[in-house]
């Protein structure tokens, strides 16, 4: 079996790498996508949009209904990840632990147990052995809001420099991530609950395709943002950066939800009391 | 672009892309597969693409890294073949 794999995958890559050898070199300037499509953008994506990040122009505009459907396929990604993973039946634990927190004891309460209210002098902890470190929480605590901070930056700033809203999307994700590896899945929780996170991925769909529709509604083409610009309050070409950063936002928010989704339901096996 | 670079980077991939497949640990291949992604982010970033190469730190480095880990948190750690 290992043979026959081995077998498959050098004849798919031999395929592959035969694939390639029609392609223009790297940076060959006669190479048709340098004679014809590179220098469209470069000359007029600056008129056009008003955007000096090109990359940014050509990903949310001209070519938004390509980007829209990457959305989407990070959505289905997050959904198929829910579908797959999440049991819903609530298993009661047969012992819950529980830290004293001035202390340092922790305590084992079987079933039936009485449990000691929420409070900042206990704290529940999960049933593998979690260990109290007041030092990574600390830093945690800090470096977070600088962390969603920057995600922010980067999501506003993608039309001048390297970024957007999948990066953006993706860092912010990444801070209520540490946050909930730093302290807990239920302290992750509490802040962000997955009703809300569902909410958050449709709404960062619905924004992009939201407003595609609008433009539609406008009377220009689906995803046209010049259309936006009586709404806006701005010329067309403006109107077509906001565009930008409107739909770069609506991807933001679905990237976040789905890595918080994500997380969420590997780190717990589906049942999210308790992960890593 | 260096070439000099290039080939340091392109080995480090090609070892990190072969560690990450013969190691036994699955915590271990999670971790060369982070690194593995970091060297693509620096080829990337050296070929002049930096959007692609910011979404390779933040998405393959970043993100896949600690999904991979909670993943191997909930499943054994040793791999059986």
């Amino acid at each position: 079996m290992k043979k026959l794999g081995l077998i498959i995958v050098l004849i798919c890559g031999s395929l592959m790498l035969y694939g390639t050898i029609d392609f223009p070199d790297w940076a060959d300037p006669s190479s048709p996508a340098s004679t014809h499509l590179s220098p469209y953008f470069i000359e007029t994506a600056m008129h056009d949009t008003a955007v000096p990040n090109i990359v940014t122009a050509v990903l949310a505009d001209y070519r938004g209904y390509d980007t829209m459907f990457e959305t989407t396929v990070i959505f289905a990604a997050g959904l198929a990840c829910f579908f797959l993973l999440r049991r819903f039946q609530r298993r009661a634990p047969d012992v819950n632990l529980f830290r004293h927190m001035p202390t340092g004891i922790t305590l084992r309460i079987k079933k039936g147990g009485k449990v000691p209210v929420d409070s900042s002098e206990f704290e529940r902890i999960d049933s593998i052995w979690v260990p109290y470190d007041l030092i990574i929480k600390t830093t945690c605590r800090l470096l977070i809001p600088f962390i969603l901070l920057f995600a922010l930056y980067v999501i506003a700033h993608g039309h001048h420099s390297p970024g957007g809203g999948f990066q953006g999307g993706v860092i912010l994700g990444a801070g209520i991530i540490l946050y909930a590896i730093s302290h807990n899945l239920r302290a992750a929780k509490a802040r962000i609950k997955e009703r809300f996170d569902a909410y958050m991925c449709s709404a960062g769909v619905f924004i992009y395709v939201g407003t595609g529709v609008l433009c539609l509604l406008m009377g220009a083409n689906f995803l046209d943002y010049s259309a936006l610009a009586p709404l806006l309050g701005t010329d067309p070409i403006m109107a077509r950066s906001h565009g930008i950063l409107i739909v770069e936002i609506g991807v933001g928010i679905a990237v976040m939800a789905v890595m918080i989704c994500l997380y969420y339901n590997l780190s717990s096996a589906g049942r999210q009391d308790e992960g890593l | 672009m260096i070439w000099q670079l290039d080939i340091i980077i392109l080995s480090f991939v090609v070892i990190c892309g072969i560690a990450a497949i013969t190691v036994r640990d699955l915590l271990g291949a999670a971790i060369l597969f982070g690194a593995y992604s970091f060297m693509m982010c620096l080829l990337w970033a050296e070929m002049g693409a930096v959007d692609v190469a910011f979404t390779e730190a933040s998405v393959g480095a970043g993100v896949s890294t600690v999904l991979f880990v909670a993943a191997v948190f909930r499943t054994s750690r040793r791999s059986k073949d």
